[in-house]
């Protein structure tokens, strides 16, 4: 049955590029949705991303301003965006951007933009930095690692991790490394670049497989569909995967949402050796870019969360497809210049 | 004749095709025009550019909301102001009558601190140099002396054999809290003994009297659980002491460190989002005292010795465009007439920079350098802020701590420093240096005293 | 000094260079150069225009608009690049 009112919902992450962002995945997600009818407005960051101009897709497109410029800044542009637009729901889709959504929840709720957003205690202890402690916790597999502040404490984890080592910046990038010339390498290389600790992690050989769903915040699964990535770009994103029926994956993210009553979409990497144990390798705290093959198979999880955020019951998805796959494509558009003159200048399209 | 529009100077930018890029720059043109409701025009036509100011009104109200983060969760809490962060005798007097004692490093901020009419027994006495002529005079005022090394320990110990004082001391403590770097060069180390075999050596000896532990574990800490952790390994040496010589102390001394709202370079978002509120460090605290094994008949007084958190926000540096130039590979770059030599912190910090006045939304992005013949005299690498013009005036915010006490006579002099008061009215409470207080201090040998050129 | 004519520039500081495929953004004092240059305005003229309409002292304006120029010259919009 479908609610009445129309609902306004504010996307990000319209980067539909070859390093896709989720949004414009989340927004066919949305617009499929049986529950309810919605209009979408977009927000983006700048002025080429694809789904700004997807006019089926997006009503209108709003300029936002980065993350670095703080929360006030975000917060004085989504109240000016709600005046015009009133907002019912906004769901951030870009790691860099969460640290504040999660911030200003509270503020955006009072003002009537819901959201549906782990707390800020989740997104902490799921920071790389913090994953040992987390599987010890929780009692997850996770690969042996440790955050390291100098090259030569490199050197000491060799024995115990063995080669090859994975050298991680603390937000972002990773390189694989077979020698301890390579390893100082990276180690320089990335703290140049991200500043310390750098992370080192033990590699797990395997298969990856991939799991995306969502957490009501109470400890129960509302969604939870595993993939394995069939085809990986030179960036490592999925450019084609299959759904899977996968007892031991899916056992394993109930027991992630059990233990830590995680609350909203997430994707857990993971990692199967070749004793069939798995591995939990990060868990991104939002909706991953292949998300439209979870709604494919039966579990439209921006659906599910729109409902969530907004207090509506929600029942828990039961099935899905397996053996679906998706396979990604590129699609150039035609697009009029006054069309990129508008959003560059004004801001708004 | 109808009035002309504000001019701006022209701009053209290329409009780059950039795919979201997840380290987009800072914008700051909100515009800062009153501090207290003090205009920054007025103040600087009263006061020159550049000028310091710092607001009364924010020391006491970010005091008064410290003071109530600890004391609604823990029975016994006192401030002890740290001079070193600024000892201008107007601040430490706004701390003192807040009811602040008096936490010094060195000689001359004891000295100043006697000076402001703080009893000894109210001063803190910490840092590594401590002459005995130091220590004479604050073993006679009862002054709280915090041990750094053994040297130190044997020096108090001789005078208290010799003028037959008991003096009252605490010794540093030095640990791993898990933070890096790891400060281990104050004080005695806790993991690998030294600590307990100081305090040992204190109850041994019956010379001095034993009041209390303190640490202090870094600078701009962004950890609330490095001071969890800091504080039950004070607590767990406060009660062997307790077990082994039934001996209770009056005093657990957490130190400072607690970050301010600047942010640091390389952070990706501002300090005004990401760095832990007081709150959070005395929740950190207090919890970790309260559900430690020590267990005194009366709770020890905790003490803190925060300085930046609470003066970092109350202080501006108000400056004027000096010039505004082209580099060669074609970016902006402002001259103002602040730089490195009265904004120490901008070497870590990339301070926030607001015009004083209303501007249209176009910025530039910007290199801001200061007024020296320096090299390093950079006050932020990259900004993007509105078309400043020569004789605009901007404000740099949060620069209360350190500024004014690691500030550099280089080339030029220090400028007059202002304080605004409750009802808005500014005070002079620095008067800019003049040729004079520099040269004053020097002498010319006589055969040097003539010359012809 | 006078702008290539097959740039476009809109009425809210929008330009767009077909040869190059190159698009900018001008505040209003610099649009209101790019159209007193586009008019084939001597430097002169655009000072004392400039003046009476703005706030400004023409010494000033003279230095600011040499370093405008410059720029629009070093992104190729001048025609026969002077």
């Amino acid at each position: 049955m479908k609610n009445n009112k129309k609902l306004t919902i504010a996307v990000t992450g319209l980067n539909a590029i070859d390093s896709p962002g989720p949004g414009v995945s989340v927004i066919r997600g949305l617009l499929e949705a049986k529950s309810f009818d919605c209009r979408i407005i977009g927000l983006a960051y700048e002025s080429l991303e694809p789904g700004i101009y997807m006019h089926d897709l997006v009503d209108k497109t709003y300029h936002i301003p980065y993350p670095s410029a703080g929360t006030e800044a975000l917060y004085n542009r989504l109240m000016y965006i709600h005046e015009k637009e009133k907002l019912d729901l906004v769901i951030p889709n870009f790691d860099a951007e969460l640290y504040s959504f999660i911030k200003l929840a509270g503020k955006l709720k009072q003002s009537g933009i819901h959201s549906f957003l782990p707390t800020l205690e989740q997104f902490e202890a799921r920071q790389k930095v913090n994953l040992p402690e987390f599987g010890k916790k929780f009692n997850i597999h996770v690969p042996q690692s440790k955050a390291v502040y100098s090259s030569a404490e490199i050197f000491s984890l060799e024995q115990e991790y063995g080669w090859p080592l994975v050298i991680k910046g603390k937000y972002y990038d990773a390189s694989l490394v077979y020698n301890s010339d390579q390893a100082a390498t990276a180690f320089n290389k990335i703290s140049a670049r991200w500043g310390l600790p750098i992370i080192v992690q033990q590699f797990i050989h395997g298969t990856e497989y991939n799991v995306t769903g969502l957490g009501d915040g109470n400890g129960n699964t509302i969604a939870a569909v595993p993939m394995r990535k069939q085809y990986i770009t030179d960036k490592g994103k999925a450019w084609g995967g299959i759904t899977i029926t996968d007892q031991k994956a899916l056992d394993l993210t109930a027991h992630f949402l059990k233990s830590t009553k995680w609350r909203g979409a997430f994707e857990l990497e993971l990692m199967k050796n070749k004793a069939g144990e798995y591995y939990l390798l990060e868990i991104n705290p939002r909706i991953p870019a292949w998300i439209y093959l979870a709604v494919g198979v039966g579990q439209n999880i921006p659906e599910a969360l729109t409902k969530l955020a907004l207090d509506w019951p929600t029942e828990a998805f039961t099935s899905y497809e397996a053996g679906k796959m998706f396979i990604r494509y590129a699609w150039d558009m035609i697009v009029d210049l006054n069309e990129f003159q508008q959003i560059s200048t004004h801001g708004e399209l | 004749m109808t009035a002309k529009a504000r001019y701006e100077r022209p701009l053209i930018k290329k409009l780059e095709s950039n795919m979201p890029n997840k380290f987009g720059l800072r914008t700051e043109f909100e515009p800062l025009t009153h501090i207290d409701g003090v205009s920054v025009d007025s103040l600087i036509a009263d006061y020159g550019s550049p000028v310091f100011v710092l607001s009364e009104q924010k020391i006491r109200s970010k005091f008064k909301a410290a003071r109530q983060a600890f004391e609604t969760r823990y029975p016994r809490v006192q401030f002890a102001w740290s001079y070193k962060t600024n000892y201008l005798s107007a601040v430490c007097n706004v701390f003192h009558q807040e009811g602040s004692w008096a936490e010094v490093v060195s000689g001359f901020e004891y000295d100043k601190a006697i000076r402001h009419g703080v009893d000894g027994s109210y001063i803190i006495f910490n840092g590594p140099d401590k002459t005995e002529e130091d220590l004479r005079k604050a073993i006679t005022n009862n002054s709280l002396i915090h041990i750094d090394h053994l040297d130190e320990l044997y020096m108090i110990q001789d005078i208290a054999r010799e003028t037959k004082q008991k003096p009252k001391v605490a010794i540093r403590v030095n640990m791993d809290t898990g933070i890096y770097p790891m400060w281990d060069r104050f004080g005695f180390n806790y993991e690998n003994g030294q600590a307990w075999d100081a305090l040992n050596k204190i109850m041994f000896s019956g010379l001095l009297e034993l009041v209390g532990l303190h640490t202090h574990i870094g600078t701009f800490m962004l950890s609330p659980n490095a001071y969890a952790i800091a504080a039950s390994k004070l607590a767990n040496l406060a009660q062997r002491v307790q077990q082994k010589y039934s001996h209770e102390i009056n005093y657990i001394d957490m130190g400072g460190g607690f970050s301010s709202r600047n942010t640091l370079k390389g952070a990706y978002l501002p300090g005004t989002d990401t760095n832990p509120s007081i709150d959070e460090f005395a929740e950190a605290i207090t919890s970790a005292l309260m559900n430690s094994e020590y267990r005194p008949k009366t709770p020890p007084l905790l003490i803190l010795e925060t300085g930046r958190a609470l003066i970092d926000e109350a202080g501006y540096l108000l400056g004027s465009v000096i010039a505004n130039k082209r580099l060669s590979d074609g970016r902006r770059a402002t001259i103002l007439d602040v730089g490195v030599n009265l904004l120490f912190t901008s070497f870590w910090y990339d301070h926030k920079i607001t015009p004083a006045q209303e501007f249209t939304s176009y910025t530039e992005d910007t290199v801001i350098y200061g007024p020296l013949c320096m090299n390093i005299d950079v006050v932020r690498e990259n900004v993007s802020l509105p078309l400043l013009n020569k004789g605009d005036k901007v404000v740099i915010h949060y620069v209360g701590a350190y500024n004014m006490t690691q500030w550099m006579q280089f080339i030029t002099l220090r400028p007059n420093v202002v304080m605004v008061d409750l009802d808005g009215k500014p005070h002079l409470i620095r008067k800019n240096e003049s040729i004079d207080s520099i040269e004053n201090l020097e002498e010319i040998p006589t055969h040097l005293s003539h010359f012809e050129l | 000094m006078k702008i290539k004519n097959n740039i476009a520039v809109s009425d809210n500081g929008f330009i767009f260079n077909p040869a190059s495929g190159e698009s900018f953004t001008v505040n209003q004092v610099g649009l209101d150069i790019l159209n007193l240059l586009r008019k084939g305005e001597k430097q002169e003229t655009i000072i004392q225009q400039l003046s009476e309409k703005y706030q400004a002292d023409k010494a000033v304006i003279e230095r600011d608009l040499s370093d405008f120029q410059a720029m629009i010259k070093q992104y190729h919009l001048i025609q026969n690049e002077e």
